[in-house]
């Protein structure tokens, strides 16, 4: 087939250039730090308190998109009701909606005088301005991840699985419990790593809900931007490459599981 | 079916996804515009018609009218390398092309501040001969491309991976040359896998914050898009603004939505088959 | 455990999928259900099972009538045509299922479950297996554990739907044989689906052919090879030829009006197809049969197969004859005369 050394070059090139050489631009600096100063800046208190904040949130909101994309990713696929179409377009909202839009939007939403705001403040229960608020942007940047994973997953069940069950005695519980959901696990998992990757970077959603207070709502990519304006581009850099490693570390762990998880599980095919 | 779950479950489990939905997903969107709309229709046109808000337009159009571009073709480029041919280091490949997605946006303006910034790599070359690349056009380019870097590859890679290769092969056996071949056979296959993609990524391009705010520079009427316009008039507490000038993107987003569905629909055959995002 | 359905009816929309099916089935029999495709035999088969409700009609296990029972409580043994194991769990543990599920209550000591699991993988020659996970069975395994697991509940009726359907052919015969074992060594009632007439005819004690939602005939594998009921059995069970013609003074007469036959019982004048069996027909060499020409030999085995071309006649006929020399055998384009042994007349529909 043609076209080989024209299309490899062109795009190592193109991928070198936009891609590659940029990022290691991150490793550059930080070595130029040294072990050192980057632990200086990853032990400093802000920044700490910040990486907690964004991986915690991300950790909460991916959870809790987990139990729910799931779920819709069931009514989706197993029953049929007027509307369900335009349920699964809408879907994939947070995905084409710009983040900044989303942000402001919540931010109307969930603030103390805001349309959902209002009915929990007496409740005791402040959102917007605190790390709730956050969980509740990321949950809307991340529910698609859970359900178009899981989707087909469950589309692609076999009927004559849960007769099996029934044939054998299982009422319809043991059925979803023990034959179903195992089958879902990996791709439930996988959703769910999905949004916490993108949860922990998010920043448009988030930013405007957040109240950005250091070390108490001030999320990590909001702390690099702060340093960068300050010129504090070394402290801008560690902040980067401590998201950067952490994430690594932590997909690499979602990753190895999920292999032991699909070795044993079989799905429903 | 007599294994399905009683038909009371069934009902509360649609009800409590579609609430779901409607609270998390559907609020949000509603809220932009009525927000928007909160002073009446005047105030919401005229918001629109500021200056500013036009200027942001229009830079938004611009670095999605040559970012996407960009990617198209190396989506192509791509595309037809992974697809068509056989190397070692094909999944290394995809994984590098992959990247982008899972970099906080931020990050990826970070990068090219690393690079291009004063304190930077090429800073001091850039002040000596005057070139701006941050705080400008090209810096916002440039994290635009960044972001969207993957979007037409990820769906064309599948897709022609998909395809196989007969039908190009069976061109070249009857004489056509590469380029030939791929004007007229493979382009005809994937050409609503492209679309597809370019979609995705040109929605992407115009929404994008993360990453332009932090090359940007934020200079009112010269390096603001719109998604940044946004961000500044919230920020000024001109609130119906904001959101005036946020319902463009929102109705970017639905249109976007309606054609995505729109294709999936018609062409769903013709696109890849595997989940997506 | 007998097994008596009432005048059982289903639709879907509005094709009628069961037309109305009475059948009783003994206690520790083996039946086959045997028809085309759209036939209504694995409808039936999921009707007994309770996986499909039926519009009308009664379905009695023993006294009990178990019309208004859920799968569940049914208790029956289903063994599915993709065989379903459940792909997460090993053998072991899939067979063992059943028992898993019972309601603390009735359920046996997770020691007890595990003996009588390991018991029936056993039975079915599998015990050494289990600890694999169904991937890793060959399909004539995965059939004999998913048999082991349907056993395992101590089932009423043992219904298999196409059991064999999905495996090779050679494994297909050797696990016929198996299964007719395992019944003959448990005593359960069973009844399987197949489309396959030389399988329903070598295992079965009955046959049930089926037809368009109805029954055509019940019987044992002789009768219906050798007396079928109606042009549908004849033609569906074993070789067929088929010649056109009509029944008149209680002889048939062929479409050329040339050759008669007597017919061994009188039957009502009117126009009649007459089915006969390729080895039932043979060349006459007085010149009193039907006249056409030879059209194709070759050989099947030890016979010697031959198409021929019946005057006046639309369809071929095919002659199932013993080898005996090649001289004998006329060459294509002869012209012969056929004669017929055994053969059923049945009226055609108006």
């Amino acid at each position: 087939m043609p076209g080989f050394g024209l299309t490899l070059g062109y795009t190592l090139a193109w991928l070198s250039l936009i891609v590659l050489i940029p990022l290691t631009g991150v490793f550059v600096k930080s070595s130029a730090l040294g072990w050192d100063g980057l632990w200086r800046v990853w032990t400093d208190a802000r920044v700490l308190a910040a990486l907690k904040l964004s991986f915690g949130t991300a950790l909460a909101a991916g959870a809790f998109n987990t139990v729910f994309g799931t779920l819709v990713a069931w009514v989706l696929v197993r029953y049929r009701f007027p509307g369900r179409r335009l349920l699964d377009g809408l879907i994939d909202l947070p995905f084409a909606l710009p983040t900044a839009v989303a942000g402001i939007a919540l931010t109307a939403l969930y603030a103390g005088n805001g349309w959902v705001g209002q009915w929990l403040l007496p409740l005791g229960i402040k959102v917007a301005y605190a790390p709730l608020g956050i969980v509740v942007a990321l949950v809307f940047v991340g529910l698609p991840f859970v359900v178009r994973t899981v989707q087909p997953v469950l589309a692609e069940a076999r009927r004559d699985i849960e007769e099996a069950g029934a044939t054998l005695g299982a009422t319809r519980l043991q059925i979803v419990h023990r034959l179903m959901l195992p089958a879902l696990y990996p791709a439930m998992l996988t959703g769910f790593t999905l949004a916490f990757a993108r949860g922990v970077g998010e920043y448009g959603s988030v930013i405007f809900i957040a109240g950005n207070l250091p070390r108490v709502t001030e999320i990590a990519p909001l702390l690099i931007v702060i340093k960068l304006e300050e010129f504090d581009y070394a402290g801008a850099t560690a902040v980067a490459a401590a998201m950067l490693l952490l994430s690594f570390a932590l997909l690499l762990a979602i990753n190895l599981l999920q292999a032991r998880l699909s070795h044993r599980a079989g799905g429903l095919r | 079916m007599t294994t399905n779950e009683p038909r009371w479950l069934r009902r509360g489990l649609i009800a409590l996804a579609l609430a779901f939905i409607a609270f998390f997903l559907l609020l949000p969107l509603v809220a932009v515009f009525v927000e928007a709309l909160r002073q009446g229709f005047g105030a919401y046109l005229r918001a629109l018609q500021e200056p500013d808000a036009w200027s942001a337009l229009k830079l938004s159009l611009l670095v999605a009218a040559i970012a996407v571009p960009a990617n198209l073709v190396f989506g192509i480029a791509a595309a037809w390398l992974i697809a068509k041919h056989d190397f070692r280091g094909k999944a290394l490949l995809v994984t590098l092309i992959d990247l982008p997605f899972s970099v906080s946006p931020v990050v990826s303006g970070l990068v090219y501040v690393l690079l291009f910034g004063a304190q930077g790599l090429f800073g001091p070359w850039l002040i000596e001969h005057d070139v701006r690349i941050l705080f400008a056009l090209p810096g916002l380019v440039l994290a635009t491309i960044f972001v969207t870097f993957p979007f037409v590859a990820r769906e064309l890679i599948p897709l022609m991976q998909e395809q196989g290769r007969d039908d190009e092969l069976a061109a070249l056996t009857l004489g056509a040359s590469g380029f030939q071949t791929f004007l007229r056979v493979t382009l005809p296959n994937i050409r609503w896998g492209l679309l597809y993609g370019v979609l995705l990524c040109n929605a992407r391009a115009m929404g994008e914050f993360g990453a332009v705010s932090v090359v940007s520079g934020h200079i009112r009427g010269l390096t603001n898009t719109l998604p940044l316009h946004v961000e500044i008039l919230y920020n000024e507490y001109e609130f119906v603004a904001a959101f005036a000038v946020a319902t463009l993107l929102a109705l970017l987003a639905l249109v976007t939505l309606a054609l995505k569905a729109l294709l999936e629909v018609r062409h769903g055959d013709a696109l890849a088959a595997r989940a997506r995002h | 455990m007998q097994i008596r359905i009432d005048h059982v009816v289903r639709h879907f929309g509005r094709h009628a999928a069961l037309a109305g099916i009475d059948l009783h089935i003994r206690s520790g029999e083996l039946v086959a259900l045997l028809g085309p495709s759209g036939s209504g035999k694995t409808t039936l088969l999921r009707a007994i099972a309770g996986l499909e409700p039926v519009d009308a009609g009664q379905i009695h296990f023993g006294e009990r009538d178990a019309t208004t029972l859920s799968v569940q409580e049914r208790r029956v043994g289903f063994v599915f045509q993709q065989y379903a194991l459940f792909r997460h769990m090993s053998v072991l543990r899939n067979v063992a299922f059943g028992l898993d599920c019972r309601p603390r209550r009735s359920r046996p000591t997770r020691a007890d479950i595990d003996a009588r699991a390991l018991e029936l993988l056993a039975r079915v020659q599998l015990a050494d297996l289990r600890d694999r996970l169904p991937d890793q069975l060959s399909g004539g395994q995965r059939q004999r554990v998913a048999l082991a697991r349907a056993m395992a509940i101590d089932p009423t009726v043992l219904l298999l739907d196409e059991p064999f359907g999905a495996l090779d052919a050679k494994v297909r015969v050797e696990l016929r044989r198996w299964l007719r074992d395992i019944h003959d060594a448990t005593g359960y009632t069973t009844v399987f689906v197949t489309h396959d007439q030389e399988e329903a005819l070598e295992l079965a004690d009955r046959v049930v052919v089926m037809n368009a939602g109805r029954i055509e005939q019940v019987g044992t594998p002789e009768e219906i090879y050798a007396q079928p009921a109606s042009a549908f059995v004849f033609d569906f069970v074993g070789h067929s030829n088929r010649i056109t013609g009509r029944v008149d003074g209680g002889r048939f007469v062929a479409a050329d009006a040339a050759t008669s036959w007597p017919l061994p019982t009188p039957q009502a004048d009117g126009p009649a197809q007459l089915f006969v069996r390729p080895h039932d027909l043979m060349l006459d060499a007085q010149g009193q049969g039907l006249a056409g020409t030879v059209q194709h030999l070759w050989r099947r085995a030890n016979r010697q197969v031959l198409t021929i071309a019946i005057d006046g006649q639309p369809e071929m006929l095919e002659l199932d004859l013993p080898l005996h020399d090649a001289s004998s055998v006329p060459a294509a384009g002869t012209r012969v005369q056929v004669a017929a042994r055994h053969f059923r007349v049945f009226p055609v529909a108006a």
